[in-house]
């Protein structure tokens, strides 16, 4: 009798990993309708993919993964065929990736803008300074704490960008420091260690509740930021599932979904987050 | 210290109202750390009853791999496993990258050599007279064994709390091998790290909290049936 009990119970523990296991794994049909987006982390922390998500879903039937990472990593993910669509905002690097051959499209889906975010004391004296470029000299002339994602996302890389026109040596700098996580937590960071950082608006508008951080330069044209969708080239990675890529790519430039990119965030934030761009030119950006 | 009374309030919140997200999110979580724990029984515990019980060259460098292997890190097992799992990886064809199957596989690689080394010590630990005991008395050798396990079982229950402990608290791996995807592979961890980038610390309090009476109330099973004997 003892013994009947012990094998009951190791039966039953099979048994119950068994059934895990057939309940978890994904069929071949399921993976026909998966969908890889690889994003950039803005899209993810300011909420918008919560609500355009389950909206797609709903409408097409694929099931979306999102994997919300650095544009930067986003991109790796695509030039390896591990994703089948990418929304990303890292405009020189998402060029390269089509001169690569590894995209089938490029979209340009909508644009809000970057903004230099610092403490209210602004030991640098930036605060309305029109030139991006001149803020962040001042703040090295003054070894002002700056805060970078150094993670090659799209922010790092505008950031970058933007020390370039300013000219100055930042790179192993002492009060120049990498945090190497997501935009949301570099505010976190920087607002503890009373730093500056570049973000997207969309992101430091969702956190503003929370941060001891005020927008000290904004407007400059070399700030916007703007985000287009890929669609990962099958011919290169056999396994990307093109047809849920292109119903995805179709659908960020739709007239519905740019209709509630225009007022997404309007009611919690006063303002929207982000700008529709669907069939527009770059050029014609910020104007 | 607004924000912990205010993320104890959201929890007990989430709690009563039955948050169907956070139900879901937990129900996942105790899913796939349970069954990672339960597997990495199963290898552990066979695995390190055999090491304690034979003798045989490179033993001592076994037990040393297995030892380290109880602090293998998270992020290092969630790095191997999505390689090994990418679609153009090794084990590609199974496309099973980015889901709760991917995740049970990491934890159980991180849970199994902490269930084998506190078996394996436990095991050792028992009076050798004990073996001669049993087999003279006409055992075999497998009925050895499970006499002997079962010998060793409060320590075997330290070895579960351990093994899940281990596994329900982790989010390194958990994250990279299943993306964190909302309504699919987001347990209670990654749920953590993504409210606290977004800035929402009471949703990421009341998570916490949530984690932490959860890992309670498993514990408190767990050790019910360890100590319902009284010590010898």
């Amino acid at each position: 009798m003892r013994n009947m009990k012990k094998y009951s119970y190791a039966g039953f523990m099979f048994f119950s990993i068994f059934v895990l296991l057939v309940n978890l794994g994904p069929t071949a049909e399921a993976q026909e309708k998966t969908l890889i987006l690889a994003t950039t982390t803005s899209t993810q922390d300011t909420g918008l993919l919560d609500v355009l998500i389950p909206i797609f879903e709903k409408k097409t039937g694929f099931f979306v993964k999102t994997i919300a990472v650095g544009s930067g990593q986003a991109m790796t993910m695509g030039r390896k065929g591990e994703a089948d669509v990418l929304l990303v905002h890292s405009p020189a690097a998402e060029k390269q990736f089509m001169d690569d051959g590894f995209g089938v499209t490029r979209r340009l889906v909508m644009h809000n803008d970057f903004v230099l975010a610092g403490p209210d004391e602004d030991p640098a004296k930036i605060k309305g300074l029109k030139s991006a470029a001149e803020a962040l000299k001042k703040i090295a002339s003054a070894q002002a704490l700056f805060m970078s994602r150094g993670d090659n996302s799209g922010t790092h890389a505008k950031e970058k960008d933007v020390w370039k026109v300013s000219g100055v040596k930042y790179e192993g700098e002492k009060w120049y420091q990498q945090t190497g996580l997501g935009m949301g937590q570099t505010l976190n960071v920087a607002a503890e260690k009373k730093g500056y950082t570049l973000t997207d608006r969309g992101t430091y508008l969702s956190l503003a509740k929370t941060l001891k951080l005020g927008i000290l330069v904004e407007g400059d044209a070399v700030l916007l930021n703007i985000y287009h969708v890929m669609e990962v080239n099958q011919a290169k990675w056999p396994k990307v599932n093109i047809a849920a890529a292109k119903a995805f790519a179709d659908f960020m430039v739709s007239k519905e979904t740019q209709e509630i990119i225009k007022t997404f965030g309007v009611d919690k934030y006063g303002s929207p987050l982000f700008f529709p761009d669907a069939g527009k030119k770059v050029e014609d950006l910020g104007k | 210290m607004d924000l912990i009374l205010e993320g104890i309030k959201k929890a007990f919140w989430l709690l009563v109202s039955f948050d169907p997200e956070v139900l879901g999110i937990t129900l996942l979580s105790v899913k796939v750390s349970g069954t990672a724990t339960l597997i990495s029984l199963f290898i552990g515990i066979s695995v390190g009853a055999t090491v304690a019980l034979t003798r045989f060259p490179g033993r001592r460098l076994a037990v040393s791999l297995i030892n380290t292997g109880m602090a293998l890190p998270p992020v290092v097992v969630g790095l191997f496993v999505t390689i090994f799992l990418w679609r153009n990886g090794p084990l590609g064809v199974l496309g099973i990258l980015y889901t709760p199957l991917a995740m049970i596989i990491a934890q159980a690689v991180i849970a199994t050599p902490i269930v084998t080394g506190i078996t394996l010590a436990a095991v050792q630990q028992l009076p050798g007279k004990l073996r001669l005991q049993i087999l003279a008395l006409g055992a075999t050798r497998l009925q050895m064994v499970w006499i002997l396990v079962k010998e060793a079982r409060l320590s075997l229950l330290a070895a579960v709390m351990a093994g899940f402990g281990g596994v329900i608290s982790e989010v390194g791996a958990s994250i990279m091998v299943g993306g964190n995807i909302k309504g699919y592979s987001r347990v209670l961890t990654t749920a953590t790290v993504m409210e606290t980038g977004r800035g929402n610390f009471d949703v990421a309090i009341a998570l916490s909290i949530i984690l932490l009476l959860l890992a309670y109330l498993i514990n408190l099973v767990l050790t019910q049936v360890q100590q319902r004997e009284r010590p010898r």
